[in-house]
């Protein structure tokens, strides 16, 4: 029992090192953070109900059909009726702009770990802790750092939905056909003419699929940002388990289940409307990447907590 | 560039009949690839006379000391079954891979180990490529996937579409212009393949097994329009693939690969007729002789045959003298004029008639030299005579009997055997033809028949 690693220790004495070293730099990020959280929010919450919910109706009738629109009208209304509204918004903007944040920094993460070999070498196992931390303990030096509020919210949903958006991207570009690569390179295209021309386009559906994974996982975090002050329906769902309030729960639960599947939709509708294009060819690299992508997908897709 | 010392190693190059003062078009010399974590130190234990396999340890080695010269115009094939290196070789000679040891010069440019950029400068200005699976960008329309190279080279979008669209009018896909790759057929694709690289407009086409996914009619197909193709552009190509009856179609010259060595570089005749060891010997057993071996790879020198100023007796003499029917009429400049049958002339000399020409048939079965045995099948189903073989000028320049067609076939030596083969067989008595000379010629005449007989 003598014998132990002070393994917490250190942690602890890095937090406090950065946070004494680096606090200007976090106020900075906190501020900037919310500050976007909050540009986003007003834009959602401030126009009546309604016209936001025109606005998803027709974004889902493009994306999908009216099959599609209907029911979101419908779910959306339900929102409304059990008086979530305002805090199904303040999820939304949160969600949308971690995922937006977490895309952002995943996707060329993506594109450094399918060009070098190293990069990916590093990235992998980071990723996995990233992942499988539990998503609690990010919390506690996010509320360090960056005090109760939206902000540690945000940034431990960055950090725990970035993953899949890294991932799909590398496996996307890796997945592409060796040969049209190749045939880029033989025609004396540079890398990034490459990367643009052949990479990107035909790793689509795979980095679409990563889009969607990234935007699913950071709602599936909106409760423990709730936990933290991030308020929405993450904040309901907390209080209403401290008090043991069945029915808050229940409806501020439903919004969530609402929201996400209105965003999965809206989201997987992107990158499918590209696959339907490239369905026309039955090249193998297309095929490869699809199927590699969805098993990808399915193996990545965790419901956490 | 003949002043080189003659970098190849492999048997057949001197023998293959290549005018070597032609433009070296791509020379790769002492070519090694070897793929693992210690290919240098791999590389040095080959040189050294090691076998691929006592190197395994150290890795893969998928090319060993390959060298040869590609000549501006021709089509170079490298022939040999999968795992013989060829895809990784074709591969070097554009420094789409690096070679580990040893050099490639395109045009007299060293591409092994020069940057990036140069070597994208290379493969922009000098050599394009065609793929097994056409490579096409799935996401782009025919058009601009043939006009992609143009793209990278920086063609302004007019002038490059009108030029790739002249192309793919060239390959015969005019009006799919505007489909996607997806939405044609394997053979169509590579069309768009092949118009890509064509319409990237350099001398040096890399192809690798660009046939191999196509069904055996389409193949057949693209190979006959790559000729033709290669006839007008008069582009230098190289060409891979495992199938050894295309390599004999379509190679002026091939390379024979085997578990990463050139075994045997030589036009399709040498390889048939001569091969470097067993294994290319077994390996072209199976070939399809008839579409490989030309008239003048079989032809037998014209024994009976004679001008037309010798007359009719003289026609009647070398065809007693060869104990045959019909001879070979030449006029000036061993021109062919036509075939004459001993009893037409036979009537002639006792006729005492003095112009052979009146006897004359001017529809024996005549080929050129390059025409390939499976086109002489019908001439020697049709008439009993040798198939003349002429050249350009039509001037008589060997035959093909019946006997030395079927020999050629079966991979028989017919011309080394100790009789000449004399075709069509005599029809009227020697005893009668000699009779006939004596009693309607002349003393001169009588004399020379009395010395050629006790001959």
């Amino acid at each position: 029992m003598e014998f132990r690693i002070p393994l917490g220790d250190w942690a602890e004495e890095a937090v406090a090192w950065i946070t004494a070293t680096l606090g200007g730099l976090f106020d900075v990020i906190r501020a900037i953070a919310a500050g976007i959280y909050d540009a986003v929010d007003v834009v959602l919450a401030s126009p009546p109900f309604w016209v936001i919910i025109i606005i998803a109706v027709v974004l889902a009738f493009i994306a999908r059909g009216w099959v599609f629109a209907l029911g979101s009208a419908i779910g959306l209304l339900v929102i409304v009726g059990v008086d979530q509204w305002d805090n199904a918004m303040d999820t939304l903007a949160l969600v949308l702009v971690a995922s937006a944040i977490a895309i952002l920094i995943s996707i060329p993460l993506g594109i450094l770990a399918a060009r070098s070999d190293t990069a990916s070498k590093i990235i992998k196992p980071i990723l996995d802790f990233l992942q499988t931390m539990p998503a609690f303990v990010y919390l506690i030096p996010a509320l360090i750092l960056f005090r109760v509020g939206v902000v540690p919210g945000i940034v431990a949903t960055i950090i725990f939905a970035m993953a899949p958006g890294v991932r799909l991207t590398e496996l996307g570009i890796r997945g592409v056909d060796r040969e049209v690569v190749e045939a880029g390179q033989a025609f004396g295209a540079t890398p990034g003419r490459i990367l643009r021309q052949i990479q990107l386009p035909l790793a689509m559906p795979s980095i679409m699929a990563g889009v969607n994974q990234v935007i699913m996982l950071s709602l599936s975090m909106v409760v423990i940002a709730g936990m933290v002050g991030a308020g929405g329906l993450g904040g309901e769902v907390v209080a209403a388990l401290n008090r043991i309030d069945v029915g808050l729960g229940f409806e501020a639960g439903l919004s969530v289940v609402i929201i996400a599947i209105f965003l999965d939709r809206l989201s997987a509708s992107l990158g499918g409307r590209k696959r339907r294009v490239r369905a026309a060819s039955p090249s193998r690299a297309s095929d490869d990447a699809d199927s590699a992508a969805d098993k990808a997908a399915a193996s990545i897709v965790k419901t956490p907590h | 560039m003949s002043a080189l010392p003659d970098p190849t190693g492999a048997r057949g190059e001197n023998v293959s009949g290549i005018d070597e003062t032609r433009t070296v078009a791509v020379r790769a010399q002492n070519v090694y690839k070897v793929f693992g974590r210690k290919p240098k130190e791999a590389v040095r234990r080959l040189q050294a006379g090691e076998s691929r396999e006592q190197v395994a340890s150290l890795g893969t080695a998928a090319v060993i000391d390959a060298s040869f010269d590609v000549h501006q115009g021709e089509i170079f094939v490298v022939m040999g079954l999968s795992g013989s290196g060829k895809s990784t070789l074709i591969r070097m000679l554009n420094g789409l891979w690096d070679s580990t040891a040893g050099s490639v010069s395109v045009f007299g440019t060293e591409i092994v180990g020069i940057s990036d950029a140069e070597l994208r400068e290379v493969r922009r200005t000098n050599v394009s490529m065609v793929f097994q699976h056409f490579a096409l960008l799935p996401h782009r329309t025919v058009l601009d996937n043939a006009a992609y190279a143009l793209e990278i080279q920086g063609v302004g979008a007019a002038e490059r579409r009108e030029r790739a669209q002249r192309i793919v009018e060239r390959v015969g896909l005019k009006g799919w212009e505007d489909k996607l790759p997806g939405e044609l057929s394997g053979g169509m694709q590579q069309r768009v393949g092949l118009a890509r690289a064509l319409a990237a407009d350099t001398d040096i086409l890399l192809m690798d097994e660009a046939f191999s996914a196509l069904d055996p009619l389409i193949r057949r197909e693209m190979q006959e329009q790559l000729i033709e193709l290669q006839q007008e552009l008069g582009k230098t190509i190289i060409f891979i693939t495992h199938d050894l009856n295309e390599a004999m179609f379509l190679g002026d010259r091939i390379a024979v690969m085997r578990d990463g060595r050139i075994v045997q570089v030589g036009t399709p005749d040498d390889i048939l007729t001569d091969p470097a060891n067993d294994y290319v010997a077994q390996f072209v057993q199976d070939v399809d002789r008839a579409r490989v071996l030309t008239a003048s790879g079989v032809m037998e020198p014209v024994r009976s045959v004679v001008q037309v100023s010798a007359g009719p007796r003289g026609a009647l003499r070398v065809m007693r003298d060869l104990q045959t029917s019909a001879v070979f009429v030449v006029g000036h400049g061993r021109k062919l004029v036509g075939v004459a049958f001993d009893r037409d002339v036979l009537q002639q000399v006792r006729s005492g008639e003095n112009d052979l020409m009146k006897v004359v048939r001017n529809d024996p079965a005549t080929v050129t030299a390059d025409q390939h045995l499976s086109e002489l099948f019908e001439y020697s189903a049709d008439s009993s005579l040798p198939i003349a073989v002429v050249d350009d000028n039509a001037r008589l320049i060997g035959v093909v009997p019946r006997v030395t067609l079927l020999a050629a076939l079966a991979n028989q030596p017919s011309n080394t055997s100790e009789l000449p083969v004399v075709e069509p067989p005599v029809t009227v008595p020697v005893d009668l033809i000699t009779q006939t000379l004596r009693d309607t010629g002349g003393p001169t005449d009588d004399e020379l028949a009395a010395s050629e007989g006790s001959k």
